[in-house]
């Protein structure tokens, strides 16, 4: 975070952690804190660099007086607070969680640390039955708010849907998202203030939409992929990675990444180029880079073509 | 910045209804003056959004969904537009909301309701008869469509219809009780009466009008008339308000005891203490009457029958903690209500007990009322303040609390309809007087909501303690001829009790210590007929249909939940009954423990008594 300057002139609060005594400058979050001080909170739809919309409910701890857990991305830390990272209660909230979570959304290719948690928590995504039959696409578009299809429950309703693919730089696939956000907060104001997407309709079949559902090309997209980027399930995935992968090409394994500056104009981004059996697959950015965040443009991320050519 | 649109052309008629709704504004975009000398700007407006106040999105797409019948790809750009909202996020907006079609509907939809109260009073599927008369569901038979519904709040009536029609004049009534015939008589109505009829189910007005304190005009003042109000000691309170100042109100309130009657039971001088303190500036009040619990309808009788009380209630409370604004926020299934409240407020600015100098004392107060569009959910006060600024109604995180940053990120107070009225009674009595009315710990009276199974079903009044038996005798007992089995007390997000438990004292330490909740004063009485199963199914499908889906143990919680009960109530579970009741356990565990917000955390309170009363799967 680079507001470091900001936090070090601020007054410090002691709070106890798992009943060791930590301090944080006011206004850090109880994660925020957490982290600085080696102990480890689990997190899905939370993202250093956008802001904290606390809806995954993965990094619930446990506060000393409070009726329900806590959201440690969102919640600031107050002076003799008294928390618990790990905590019965907390261990099978976040273990149920990653249950209705994994029963109803494919997550068979998230990132490296999740897949860790959903080891640690032993999660069985078969608990509420063999999985429902997909749905048909755009099917949660044109279900009205308040009413859902119902079924007998012998099997778990899902969010499974056909990938989306309408354009040449990244693909849809809502099969395997969670709704974190991420990618509305990056493309609104968080990141690229485009807003071509948002949330639409409500409860089970609430999901991730352009206004009516339109493709990429009819709607406000203007490629950058900063949505692909904070993705944390590969819902959403650049057109080579979900080609390869098609095919059974992709393998990270093989891949190397090299850190360069993008060529195209006078910002300075870094760029990280991963390489694959001597073509570049993908462009990202560190999301701590202090000029990007993370985040790109069309040219930075996607023009790379060329040079594979 | 520019909004990318489709490029779809709206017709003559949906910018028509869009610019109803944006030439209503009085002053330019977010710009409110204040006494007439300094300007301040009343809205934070995203630098996007410079061309209109988001704010108007709702009563926006509501203009298009009552002159078209639903919401065109080109009326939804047109209007985004001209609030400059991104037409992604408007489509979110209207696809949130129960009342707004994003596809070509026709121009009659009929709304009908087939939740647990109207259930409890027929023992059967109150829907049933619309397949014999309008065919399936959802489907456009000519011109005309039906569809089930949540909760209409005419639960004393036992049947209910709000009936939407696309077009020039009124387009909404909400009728009571509905049959084949009474429903195509409401729809073939001249449309000057098209709001609805009056039903004000107020048994103890025939017994015992002397105890009534909340209810005491209801039926008695004519619901169109400040005078007729004021001839009945309206606008009394409101002047004492102004002659012992803004500190002695909040102190004759904490005097009084009085706890919010939302549901959580909060004490009202305290939110109102730290709304007052806040030195940010502006403060909004805003008056939570989005009624849409399940077996609830006592706000909408005070609403239609009393409304300018809650017009004065809201005044004091404006008064009291230094705003300059209020809202009134009426679910949209409420035509009649809404209608008498709109009344209300303009018959009051032109009295001058709002707007500019009130009484001459130099208080300025205005009201606006808003419409919500089909989503419990937006009754949380938080997804009240998001709906009211034009976006999904999704809960916000607390802290911040509303006193803090609520309504437009500013220092907010919300009470429910309720909640303000007792207000009036406090300052017409004292604050300690009203203390001993109820039990020292639950202060005044309380609304009660009785519907099903009973001999007099409509709205009660009585004091805090009231044993439950007491209440039911009240409403002249159970039905005539059955026998009672189970009544839910508190909505669908209460309890079950069983008929052992008629001792139970209705105060907020009477339910605790009962393990219970007094809710929004629902007693829902079910007899021996009641498939019990189908009603608690009933639940678990209201909660699905309306969780926000904006958290995970809430909104793919609600789904198992409904998936779990099916199966047990259909004898198909996996593995044993056993093992699929500690499932539903743990799945109830978590939506309470991580739920964002007040539905989640309630959903399965119903289901799981339920249970304990061995009242589901036979």
């Amino acid at each position: 975070m680079n507001d470091g300057i900001a936090l070090a002139i601020r007054r410090s609060i002691k709070i106890t952690v798992d009943g060791k005594e930590v301090a944080a400058p006011e206004g850090s979050t109880i994660l925020q804190t957490c982290r600085t001080n080696g102990i480890d909170i689990p997190t899905l739809c939370y993202l250093e660099n956008l802001t904290p919309v606390n809806t995954c409910r993965l990094c619930m701890v446990e506060v000393e007086g409070s009726r329900t857990l806590v959201p440690s991305c969102s919640r600031k830390i107050e002076s003799g607070m008294v928390i618990q990272t790990e905590s019965q209660r907390v261990s099978d909230s976040r273990k149920m969680v990653l249950e209705l979570l994994a029963s109803s959304v494919d997550m068979s290719i998230v990132s490296p640390e999740l897949a860790g948690w959903m080891e640690r928590y032993q999660v069985d995504k078969e608990r509420f039955g063999p999985p429902a039959a997909p749905g048909q696409i755009g099917g949660r578009e044109k279900t009205r708010a308040g009413h859902h299809h119902k079924n007998d429950g012998t099997s778990a309703a899902t969010v499974a849907e056909p990938t989306k693919v309408d354009n040449n730089q990244y693909v849809r696939d809502y099969s395997r998202c969670v709704l974190c956000y991420r990618c509305v907060e990056a493309c609104g104001t968080d990141a690229q203030n485009t807003f071509a997407i948002a949330l639409g309709g409500r409860g089970f079949e609430a999901h991730i939409t352009t206004e009516f559902g339109v493709a990429l090309p009819e709607s406000a997209c203007v490629y950058c992929g900063n949505c692909v980027a904070v993705c944390p399930t590969n819902a959403l995935m650049s057109k080579i990675e979900y080609d390869l992968r098609q095919v059974g090409g992709w393998d990270e394994s093989k891949q190397s990444i090299t850190r360069t500056i993008c060529p195209y104009c006078g910002v300075g981004c870094n760029l990280e180029i991963h390489e694959q059996d001597n073509r570049i697959v993908k462009v990202t950015s560190p999301s701590d880079h202090d000029v990007t965040h993370g985040m790109l443009c069309v040219k930075g991320r996607f023009g790379f073509e060329f040079i594979n050519g | 910045m520019d909004l990318k649109t489709s490029g779809r052309p709206a017709s003559p008629k949906e910018k028509e209804a869009v610019d109803s709704v944006i030439s209503q504004l009085e002053k330019p975009s977010g710009v409110v003056e204040t006494n007439g000398k300094s300007a301040h700007v009343a809205y934070e407006i995203p630098f996007y959004n410079k061309m209109g106040p988001r704010d108007l999105l709702l009563p926006a797409l509501h203009a298009i969904q009552e002159r078209i019948g639903w919401i065109s790809h080109g009326a939804l750009d047109y209007l985004s537009l001209q609030l400059g909202v991104p037409p992604a996020e408007t489509y979110g907006v209207a696809s949130f909301y129960a009342m707004f079609s994003l596809e070509e509907a026709p121009a009659t939809v009929i709304h009908v309701c087939d939740d647990i109260a109207c259930r409890a009073a027929k023992n059967a599927d109150p829907a049933a008869f619309m397949n014999d008369e309008y065919g399936q569901p959802d489907i456009d038979v000519n011109g005309l469509m039906w569809i089930r519904s949540p909760c209409l709040g005419r639960c004393e009536e036992g049947s209910a219809a709000l009936v939407q029609r696309a077009g020039e004049a009124n387009r909404r009534i909400l009728l009571a009780p509905v049959n084949a015939n009474s429903l195509s008589d409401g729809i073939s109505r001249p449309s000057d009466q098209w709001i609805g009829t009056d039903s004000a189910r107020v048994p103890q007005r025939e017994t015992d009008q002397s105890s009534l304190r909340l209810l005491k005009r209801v039926g008695v003042t004519d619901p169109l008339s400040i005078d007729s109000y004021r001839s009945h000691g309206g606008y009394g309170p409101l002047r004492r308000a102004l002659d012992i100042g803004p500190e002695n109100v909040i102190r004759e309130i904490k005097d009084a005891k009085l706890m919010g009657r939302g549901g959580a039971a909060f004490p009202t001088a305290v939110k109102w203490g730290s709304v007052a303190g806040n030195s940010v500036r502006p403060h909004y009040f805003v008056c939570n009457a989005d009624e849409s619990e399940p077996g609830t309808f006592k706000d909408r009788v005070i609403m239609e029958q009393d409304p300018f009380s809650i017009v004065e209630g809201l005044t004091v409370a404006g008064f009291a903690t230094g705003c300059e604004k209020g809202y009134i926020y009426i679910r949209g299934e409420y035509p009649l209500g809404e209608e008498r409240i709109s009344n209300a407020v303009s018959m009051a600015k032109k009295k001058g007990l709002l707007g500019r100098d009130i009484m001459g004392r130099g208080f300025d107060f205005d009201i606006e009322v808003r419409r919500g569009a089909g989503a419990y959910i937006a009754g949380e006060e938080t997804a009240l303040f998001n709906s009211i600024e034009g976006k999904r109604a999704e809960p916000r995180n607390k802290p911040p609390f509303p006193a803090q940053a609520g309504l437009f990120n500013k220092p907010t107070g919300v009470n429910n309809v309720e909640t303000l009225i007792n207000v009036l009674e406090i300052l017409s009595i004292g604050g300690p007087e009203f203390a001993q009315i109820g039990t020292p710990d639950s202060t005044g009276t309380r609304l009660f909501c009785l519907s099903g199974s009973v001999n007099k079903p409509g709205l009660y009044e009585a004091p805090f303690g009231i044993q439950l038996g007491e209440l039911l005798k009240m409403a002249g007992g159970i039905t005539t001829g059955k026998s009672l089995k189970t009544i839910l007390l508190g909505g669908a997000a209460g309890s079950f009790v069983g008929p052992d438990q008629l001792d139970i004292r209705l105060s907020f330490e009477g339910v605790r210590a009962a393990g219970v909740t007094l809710g929004s004063g629902v007693i829902m009485v079910f007899d021996q007929g009641a498939d019990m199963d189908q009603v608690v199914l009933r639940i678990a499908q209201f909660f699905r249909e309306e969780s926000c889906g904006q958290c995970v143990p809430c909104r793919v919680g609600t789904a198992r939940l409904e998936e779990l009960l099916t199966r047990i109530v259909n004898g198909t579970t996996i593995g044993s009954r056993n093992d699929e009741l500690a499932l539903l356990g743990k799945v109830s565990t978590v939506m309470r423990e991580s739920s964002i917000c007040g539905l989640g955390q309630t959903a399965a309170n119903a289901v799981e008594s339920a249970f304990r009363l061995g009242l589901v799967g036979g």
